[in-house]
């Protein structure tokens, strides 16, 4: 079971609480987290990377583990303590005024 | 009796206002989509409980609502859980993708940017949604990177009208100040092959085969601020305006410069007369009367309010050049709010109704074509578009 923590906004767009819980399968990547939440909740894609490329939206950035792992590849493994779900992967919205 | 319901989007969420036909007393409905940008709210002609919106946010993106029961609740097209094999792919609804294909003939890839350079198309955000006059599942998007595409599943998916970015001029579109938006859409009521769109900063175009070829509409329009004043494109058209009862007259609200066509866009000739400014961004018609035209001028491009602080709406009732202030019920001292080139509307009750929002959160209402004036709200959101509906 792997945690993710998603923004307020984003929050209110899935109908969820401060945390979701998801079944990924395989090895615990950005790609493979990010593809079952998006399965789990379609209305989140397109809000956290982009539609065609794929890539991380720029005022997004994703933590774990007091880590920030946003310019990490979205094919590297993450912590094992996302993995085991003791640690959530956190998806944060820059302070960027609003 | 009748009802008139007024969407409007703000910088933080939309608004659902109502009224029973004297538009004396408004209920008042939102935040709906607390927080985010809504560029544009604007409901089904065909039938009024569909409602579209575009919500967008600088950190996630655009999104897509949609309303079946007239804006009470909302859901974004294809959004729920995903269908089984087969089914409609889910969570497409903000997928605005460039149509590149060969098959279409004319991928392109760049635009002008501000400095002059060639700069590839980005999608931004939807600014204007323009449901059919006769399908509730069909709806136009005018987008920025300027573009339109078309929904005829109720929103779930998005296809460019390629041909109007293809059609030639593209490398010399250039952004205005607010981006390179396709910011107006018009559909001809009398003719489903004839819509009519225009760019900042590029101008007005036309199609006559329901949108697989374009040309610009932009002859007679003069501005000074570009390299050749009377380009075939490169104009900062602001808004058009057309009475449905004559598709072919169009009013224009340009950068500088209101104008107007009796002949489908071919050809513009000036109408601003005695306008104190006619800088501006609003202008529609009245639902009944259409030579009678309203616009709210402002100062200048360097000064975004109206002139002398006065919030004055401007009526001509004969199409243009001769025109009249509308004052009674509007601030007419220290008054520096801007009016945005979708933030005016009107409804088509036996007394016209005129509507506009304003950048400091107004919604004015007068139920009498502009006559006299009354605040609905004051305190929103900056305002960025106001449509109406007529209810039975």
């Amino acid at each position: 079971m792997i945690r993710v923590t998603l923004p307020p906004h984003l929050r209110t767009l899935a109908q969820v609480g401060w945390e979701v819980q998801l079944q990924v399968e395989g090895q615990a990547t950005q790609r493979s987290v990010l593809d079952a939440l998006e399965a789990q909740y379609p209305m989140l894609r397109g809000t956290i990377r982009d539609h065609g490329t794929q890539t991380r939206r720029p005022f997004l950035r994703f933590f774990a583990c007091e880590e920030d792992l946003s310019h990490e590849s979205p094919d590297a493994p993450l912590p094992d303590a996302v993995a085991s779900g003791a640690e959530p992967l956190i998806i944060l919205g820059a302070i960027a005024g609003g | 009796m009748s009802k008139v319901r007024v969407l409007v989007g703000t910088r933080k969420g939309a608004f659902v206002l109502e009224s029973d036909g004297k538009r004396e007393k408004w209920e008042v409905s939102g935040p709906h989509f607390a927080g985010w940008e809504i560029y544009h709210v604007k409901g089904s002609p065909a039938d009024p409980n569909r409602i579209y919106a575009s919500q967008s946010s600088g950190w996630f993106g655009q999104v897509i609502q949609r309303s079946n029961d007239g804006g009470k609740t909302w859901e974004i097209p294809g959004g729920g859980p995903q269908p089984g094999p087969g089914g409609m792919p889910a969570g497409q609804s903000n997928k605005f993708a460039y149509d590149t294909s060969a098959e279409t003939g004319k991928p392109l890839t760049t635009h002008q940017w501000y400095d002059g350079t060639q700069h590839p198309w980005e999608f931004k955000r939807v600014w204007h949604l323009e449901p059919s006059h006769t399908e509730p599942d069909t709806v136009y998007a005018g987008i920025e990177d300027a573009a339109l595409f078309r929904s005829t599943d109720g929103g779930k998916s998005w296809h460019e009208l390629a041909g109007l970015r293809g059609h030639g001029t593209g490398p010399k579109w250039q952004p205005g100040a607010g981006g390179m938006c396709l910011h107006t859409v018009i559909l001809d009521p009398s003719d489903p092959d004839r819509i009519y769109i225009a760019i900042s900063a590029a101008g007005a175009f036309r199609t006559d085969d329901g949108g697989q070829t374009w040309r610009p509409i932009n002859h007679g329009l003069h501005s000074q601020y570009i390299p050749d004043p009377n380009a075939e494109v490169g104009h900062c058209v602001h808004h058009i305006a057309m009475h449905p009862s004559r598709p072919n007259v169009l009013f224009m609200q340009k950068h500088w410069d209101v104008m107007r066509s009796d002949d489908a866009g071919d050809s513009w000739k000036e109408v601003s007369g005695n306008l104190p400014t006619d800088f501006g961004f609003v202008i529609d018609v009245h639902a009944h009367e259409p030579e009678t035209i309203y616009v709210v001028p402002i100062k200048s491009d360097g000064e975004h309010y109206p002139p002398e602080g006065k919030l004055r709406v401007y009526r001509s009732r004969t199409g243009g050049n001769e025109w009249e202030a509308l004052t009674k019920g509007l601030p007419q001292s220290n008054c520096y709010v801007n009016v945005l080139r979708d933030a005016m509307a009107v409804d088509s009750l036996d007394s016209c109704g005129v509507y506009f929002g304003t950048t400091g959160g107004q919604v004015y209402a007068s139920a009498d074509a502009g006559d006299n004036w009354s605040p609905i709200v004051r305190d929103l959101p900056a305002v960025l578009s106001v449509e109406v509906q007529t209810l039975p």
